[in-house]
């Protein structure tokens, strides 16, 4: 793989183009384009995606925003879908009816996939189908109006866990996906989001679409409406989410766990939370508990990372 | 020249898979279609076929496999049997509406609860609603050659349907008959390649499947989706005409059985038809009463006026439901019939009876009863219940 040249690889084709119907300051958007900046100019691809927000933008009749063939089946078999697609492709290049290649990439956001659609990415990664599953993560099921997930962070405000006179937001804390996908022992995965330069999720991206076999990407991909910020934050967002170890970027290679980018100073929880309307109830007066149990999680995830990246 | 064997029903169709050799099947276990996949699984390991089969982790990702791979321009088939069914439900009609031309080996058997794995038509009659063709058999013979028609109704350029071939659970899928198998190089020549219009895989454009279709757009896929049933008709038939050409067996959207001069008739679908039969020759042999039967081989797209036409010198008609839909009036073939011969003007009386429901048997004598009462009713005019059991424990 050539060294990463920001201007270089921001000059190449758009493989989503615009005029999809996506919101402003949309994390989604961003990992799309970043994921399929990826592939190599020239080499021919099937993009796969469950229902969502970004399918439902996307992809509205007669209009697709895809440069390349495409294929949205339903919520809950991204997985499934792409797998035969790229069985088919196999079977099609054995017989001699296809020469070209293909690269095999779908996206689902974390209702897709941590939970609707958990068992057929599970089945997909499993079976070792030569694809990527790209989550973008933005930790609620936005398209329907905001509702938890088990991506939401703790205490975060939903639709179904409202913040209220007696409640605190989410009870549960979050589902650690990469994680989850990295005991599937695939060949690659890797969490990540949008840094300054994008290199990460563009290594990361490259990485999973040229390891041959299953590869899994998480990428943060915060959402202005659910979340509630405003859309030129985005990436002062995607910024505190990895100086706070909330959102660590790492990869595992064949088992070999490593973390990608560590930050200088690991800045407190707050500097995430505070610039998000769904986590405004903690910073009242009274609610500093909740902030230090949050911080205690953050905190305990990031050192069993650390060990698990040391071995 | 055919080739004699003793074969099960899903044996039979494993067989067809063979022969045809498809590209992709994706499937899941489930009684009693578990040993299609198996077979075909005992095929590849052996060498014998190079289809790639997807060990899926549920029905609903064996559809969604296949879904995913006939719109990338592969053949592509799987099979299944009642909840596995219910677990594709909405696949079913994803596949439909994207005009996939997959194929679908469904091996009849009652839908839970309770938990249940012997023959009724729950599963497929709940999804005669989805857009797919569906076509079924009395015999072991009747659905390895359905199996073997069943690519090149799907993938008519008039068509784009997916098509489910239809069995009865353990009747026909686990009992043995003698059957004859069309040659090897003839099933090959017979049933070709698929060669697909538009698909993910074409180097030469992209394609964009799975739209999100706002209500300016929705109703005409369905509109098309309707067209391509009618045209279905047409095609079901050519190929069957085909298929006689090479085997000598001729298949029409239904079978009449000694209809044609019949006061009494019995509608029905699947194995029963063949208890039916014996019932009508003993009936004819020993009283000399003119007995019949209409047995429904293809119920998607439904061939009323062919039905009517076929039922109008009938006195009287016994609609046969292996399957309930809870109306409170009616099942899904007594509703459909009646519905064309009153279209038809038909003069017949209908009865509409539940029978098999969850494996319970059906005898000789049970359908003796029906053609007693079919009599009565014609001779009184006089209906007393429009639905009644065959065989209910009181």
């Amino acid at each position: 793989m050539e060294a990463y040249n920001f201007k270089e690889i921001m000059s190449k084709p758009e493989r989503l183009a615009p005029g999809h119907r996506m919101c402003a300051g949309c994390g989604g958007t961003i990992a799309v384009r970043g994921v399929l900046r990826a592939l190599h100019e020239g080499d021919k691809a099937v993009v796969g995606n469950a229902t969502g927000c970004l399918e439902v933008s996307s992809f509205m009749y007669p209009y697709t925003a895809y440069e390349d063939s495409y294929i949205h089946n339903a919520f809950e078999n991204a997985g499934a879908t792409l797998s035969g697609v790229e069985t088919a492709y196999r079977v099609l290049k054995k017989r001699g009816k296809l020469k070209e290649d293909y690269k095999f990439i779908t996206f689902g956001g974390d209702g897709g996939t941590y939970d609707i659609g958990f068992q057929s990415l599970s089945g997909a990664m499993e079976r070792g189908h030569d694809m990527v599953y790209v989550c973008y993560d933005n930790g609620a099921y936005m398209n329907t109006g905001t509702q938890r997930s088990s991506a939401t962070p703790q205490f975060a405000d939903t639709t179904t866990t409202p913040a209220g006179k007696v409640s605190n937001g989410k009870v549960q804390i979050r589902k650690d996906l990469a994680a989850i996908m990295a005991e599937h022992h695939i060949p690659y995965v890797g969490q990540t989001t949008f840094t300054a330069n994008f290199k990460d999720l563009h290594t990361k991206a490259e990485k999973a679409i040229y390891t041959p076999g299953a590869a899994f990407l998480n990428v943060l991909a915060p959402c202005p409406r659910g979340w509630g910020y405003e859309p030129s934050d985005l990436m002062d967002i995607c910024k505190a989410a990895v100086d706070t170890c909330y959102w660590p970027l790492y990869e595992v290679v064949d088992g070999k766990w490593s973390i990608t980018y560590e930050p200088k100073e690991k800045l407190p929880i707050e500097d995430f939370l505070r610039s998000q309307r769904r986590f405004r109830h903690l910073f009242k007066p009274g609610n500093e508990e909740l902030i230090a149990e949050f911080q205690r999680e953050v905190d305990r995830r990031w050192e069993e990372l650390q060990v698990k990246c040391s071995k | 020249m055919a080739v004699r064997e003793r074969l099960s029903g899903n044996e039979a169709v494993a067989y067809a898979i063979k022969q045809i050799n498809p590209d992709v099947m994706p499937a899941f276990p489930i009684t009693p279609s578990t040993e299609i996949p198996q077979y075909v699984a005992n095929y590849i390991a052996n060498g014998e076929i190079d289809t790639e089969f997807i060990p899926v982790e549920s029905e609903h990702s064996a559809m969604s496999a296949t879904v995913g791979a006939s719109a990338a321009g592969a053949r592509a088939l799987t099979a299944t049997s009642s909840c596995g069914l219910a677990l594709m439900w909405e696949e079913l009609y994803v596949a439909a509406s994207n005009r996939l031309p997959i194929v679908l080996a469904l091996v009849n058997r009652a839908l839970s609860g309770p938990i249940n794995i012997n023959a009724d038509h729950s599963d497929s009659m709940g999804a005669r609603d989805s857009g797919w063709i569906q076509i079924y058999a009395e015999s072991n013979q009747e659905v390895y050659d359905n199996f073997l028609q069943a690519f090149l109704i799907a993938e008519h350029k008039d068509v784009m349907l997916p098509v489910m071939i239809c069995q009865d659970g353990f009747i026909t899928s686990h009992g043995v008959e003698n059957i004859l198998l069309v040659e090897d190089d003839q099933v090959k020549e017979f049933v070709g390649e698929r060669e697909p219009e538009h698909y993910l895989l074409n180097p030469n454009e992209t394609l964009a499947v799975g739209p999100y279709a706002v209500s300016s757009y929705y109703m005409e896929t369905k509109r098309g989706q309707r067209e391509a049933m009618i045209n279905a008709r047409k095609v079901i038939l050519e190929v069957a005409n085909r298929f006689q050409a090479m085997t000598g067996r001729q298949y029409g959207f239904f079978e009449a059985y000694r209809l044609e001069d019949a006061d009494y008739a019995v509608v029905i679908i699947g194995s029963a038809a063949g208890t039916c039969k014996a019932a009508i020759e003993e009936i004819r042999n020993t009283t000399g009463k003119k007995v019949g039967l209409l047995k429904i081989r293809v119920f998607r797209p439904f061939p009323e006026e062919e039905i009517a036409a076929a039922l109008t010198h009938v006195k009287a008609v016994a609609i046969l439901d292996r399957s309930e839909m809870f109306s409170a009036t009616s099942g899904p073939l007594g509703a459909e019939v009646r519905a064309a011969l009153y279209q038809a003007k038909g003069t017949a009386e209908t009865v509409n009876y539940f029978y098999g429901l969850g494996g319970r048997d059906i005898t000789v004598e049970d359908f003796c009863q029906v053609y007693d009462n079919l009599e009565k009713i014609a001779a009184e005019h006089k209906v007393t219940d429009m639905y009644e059991y065959i065989g209910l424990r009181s």
